[in-house]
């Protein structure tokens, strides 16, 4: 059984707007020192697929600097590997280029010439904001046996009507999916949601790409799925361990603290022979002085520890000066906090200077987010 | 095809590295791990890459399946290159004779076909023995400004360490008129460091000069260095000043790590235009837990820590459970202290598992020395490992295994 990956690196841009200001949602920074994109990048090579394609659409300087040439995740390959498959627009075409895609089905459009020239036998579609460590193998093995026309993988959850607005989630009946829901207003309640990541032969994403060019459709979820229903066998492949998206600047604060529980760390990175890769940075170990006084923090390498730190995720290369106090932040790559400095409930982007004595505090439920550079 | 180069390094890996016990029981010296995500070779390939120089090689001999699989093909040095990079030189098997290395001078010797097929002018010498960083590019520009045959880089050791080492005099200029291999009575004290510049030719010509000679012992410091003095060949000293130790030894390696907690500490492992690279694996970030403290010590991805670490080095993936206490130790990949264990100055090698309760060494006032505990070995809970205690395979067999006997 071959297959090849199919990325969408620019999907849900605008649930997260400060953080996709300057970068795709694939290179939004994630737990001390990963990207989006590792989680789904790792269980694509962990299922031996050998070939992705990642699909960008704007603001992807930051993604092509973390993917490199792939080599990372071992997808530096002289046949397949890593192919950033960004807009294509002609110079004949004036409309093109203000009409680049807003949705997944017409980004698929965009690259059928890449689909097309693919051989292997399955194409796995996945969003890059799946946080999940996902036996992607065992989705190929049981969507051949099942013989369903395209898998769904999804994970049973409580939704709030808050939440429900910003997923994708099915009814089912015996592994089947009856009904879809696609960013629905006012529903809540226990639904199969979906973690966009779904299996299909090459061909039948084929097929489904020049149907819906022809007709001119325009949302995957409502035009196809939802339509076929009844008459396409679309089946569901329940992941039972951790799963967490970004659909908001909250969620994504939760599911950067949600690290900080021992079991989400082991389903996450753990799991034997499925490794989550990232961009080496070659950074030294990091240094924790004599005055440092950590507690309940995940923290990468790099970074200078002389305060005190509590239920925090600190990035690559961060500096934590002595007598700051620095509690449920998220510190990214290369913060420097000065002496004195007292921070509670901050998101700190790349490279912010908080100068000694300074005081911020946000919430839990709206953390204050500081923008790339700034400083304070 | 092969591409031209100026200078093309040779490292000799070879080094068995008998004074670190348990730690070269089954890797080779430059193998051997150090500062909590590098060993010992990242600094003499990651000092070429900063320099400039991307042909090197690696000349193997003992033990050298970690030591190959850690290099691998280059690519955490970026020396995985279409012309040149990182290239592995065991002993081989000639048409004529087949031969292990029998000196630093015959190892390279033995691989003159390989720097000749780049067609260098100048070959650079190093060894894995040193943690140390180098402007190789800056001792080339001075051995051409020299206009010399051969340069040496020497450092300023006190007088009372000189007869450890390969001692030159040296004239105002540099110029090398006297050159003593380990003298009783050292009459400077400009130590070599066992890394050499010569001009390609001439390394050649004496290595051929040498290789004819059977009283010859084929070593650069006792042999070679010598007869080109002799001769009248124009060699030049090359002042290093900075970080540069020998971790040969326990206690040498110990202390090099610890150097590293220093705040005057002048080895750099920070600097980001001169990063020391090395080969990593996919771990997720540090954990520090509820009840955790963390001083003075360096740690690194893949570490989770419950309980108590002052003092300390702690490698990739080093697990620290509840009320364990760790202490001006160096503790390597992937061991496991488990609840309530202690261990104090000591040095714990990678995969080593410190059962709960289990004390291994004894502090650093009244140890009678660094407690070393090998590869891979599980010390039973309860365990007592004395101070001083050199914990190999044979030793653990006898008295360890399944707890004291």
């Amino acid at each position: 059984m071959t297959a090849f990956g199919l990325v969408f690196s620019n999907i849900h841009d605008k649930s997260i707007p400060e953080l996709t200001r300057r970068r795709t949602m694939a290179s939004v920074p994630f737990g001390c020192r990963y990207r989006l994109i590792d989680f789904t990048l790792s269980n694509m090579v962990n299922a031996e697929i050998s070939k992705v394609g990642v699909i960008v659409h704007n603001n992807y300087q930051s993604l092509l600097d973390h993917l490199g040439n792939g080599k990372d995740w071992d997808l530096a390959r002289r046949s397949g590997g890593i192919k950033v498959l960004p807009p294509f627009i002609t110079a004949f075409d004036s409309l093109a280029a203000s009409q680049l895609y807003t949705t997944r089905l017409q980004a698929l459009m965009g690259v059928l010439s890449f689909i097309q020239h693919c051989t292997e036998e399955y194409a796995v579609l996945s969003d890059c904001d799946v946080i999940c460590n996902l036996d992607i193998k065992d989705v190929l093995k049981k969507h051949e046996a099942s013989g369903a026309d395209i898998t769904f993988v999804t994970k049973k959850e409580f939704l709030t009507e808050d939440k429900a607005q910003t997923r994708t989630f099915y009814e089912t009946k015996d592994g089947r999916i009856t009904q879809v829901y696609s960013q629905p207003k006012h529903m809540s309640g226990e639904f199969d949601v979906s973690l966009n990541v779904f299996v299909m032969k090459t061909k039948l994403l084929y097929d489904i790409l020049v149907d819906a060019m022809s007709r001119d459709l325009k949302s995957f979820s409502l035009d196809i799925i939802a339509k076929h229903v009844d008459d396409m066998n679309f089946a569901i492949y329940e992941h039972n361990d951790f799963y967490a998206t970004v659909g908001s600047m909250e969620e994504y604060f939760e599911c950067n603290m949600k690290l900080l529980d021992k079991d989400v760390r082991e389903a996450l990175f753990s799991v034997p022979d499925r490794a989550i890769y990232t961009k080496v940075r070659n950074s030294a170990p990091t240094q924790y002085a004599n005055t440092a006084n950590v507690k309940n923090s995940l923290i990468a390498d790099g970074c200078e520890i002389e305060g005190t730190v509590e239920n925090c995720i600190i990035f690559r290369g961060a500096k934590v000066s002595k007598n700051a106090v620095v509690k449920n932040c998220i510190l990214m790559q290369d913060a420097y906090v000065g002496k004195n400095a007292k921070l509670n409930c901050v998101i700190t982007d790349k490279n912010v200077v908080i100068k000694d004595d300074r005081e911020l505090s946000g919430h839990p439920t709206i953390p204050f987010y500081l923008n790339k550079g700034v400083t304070v | 095809m092969f591409k031209k180069k100026e200078c093309v390094a040779m490292l000799l890996a070879g080094g068995q590295g008998s004074r670190l016990y348990a730690l070269t029981e089954k890797v080779a010296k430059p193998a051997v791990s150090f500062g909590g995500k590098y060993r010992i070779i990242d600094f003499p390939l990651s000092n070429c890459v900063n320099s400039g120089i991307d042909t090197v090689g690696v000349l193997t001999q003992y033990q050298p399946l970690v030591l190959n699989e850690y290099i691998g093909n280059g690519q955490p040095w970026d020396l995985d290159r279409t012309y040149g990079g990182v290239k592995i030189l065991p002993p081989y098997q000639g048409k004529k004779k087949a031969d292990w290395y029998s000196g630093t001078a015959n190892a390279i010797y033995q691989n003159m076909n390989f720097i000749n097929r780049y067609n260098p002018e100048y070959v650079l010498i190093l060894s894995g023995d040193h943690i140390y960083q180098m402007q190789y590019d800056a001792m080339l520009a001075y051995h051409k400004q020299m206009n010399a045959d051969c340069t040496i880089a020497v450092i300023d050791v006190p007088i009372e360490e000189a007869s450890r080492f390969g001692i030159m005099s040296a004239d105002e200029e540099g110029k090398i008129f006297k050159f003593a291999e380990k003298p009783k009575n050292p009459d400077s004290t400009l130590a070599s460091m066992g890394i050499y510049i010569f001009n390609r030719d001439k390394l050649e010509k004496y290595l051929e000069d040498d290789e004819n000679d059977p009283n010859s012992s084929k070593d650069f410091g006792k042999n070679i260095i010598p007869a080109m003095l002799a001769a009248g060949e124009r060699m030049y000293a090359y002042p290093f000043s900075g970080y540069w130790k020998d971790v040969g030894t326990i206690d040498s390696l110990w202390e090099a790590n610890m150097d590293l907690l220093r705040d005057d500490c002048t080895l750099s492992l920070s600097n980001k235009q001169r990063r020391v690279f090395s080969r990593t694996n996919a771990e997720p970030p540090q954990f520090i837990g509820e009840g955790a403290k963390v001083a003075n010590s360096l740690v690194t991805e893949g570490c989770e820590i419950y309980g108590t670490v002052e003092n300390s080095v702690l490698f990739g993936g080093v697990i620290v459970e509840n009320g364990a206490h760790v202490k001006d130790s160096v503790v390597m990949s992937g061991v496991v202290v488990k609840k309530g264990a202690t261990v104090d100055y000591s040095i714990i090698d990678s995969g080593a598992t410190i059962g709960a309760g289990a004390s291994v060494g004894k502090d650093k006032a009244s140890a009678k020395g660094i407690t070393v505990i090998g590869a891979d070995l599980d010390i039973a809970a309860g365990t007592v490992v004395e101070d001083g205690a050199m914990v190999n395979d044979a030793y653990y067999e006898e008295n360890l295994k399944g707890g004291n006997r």
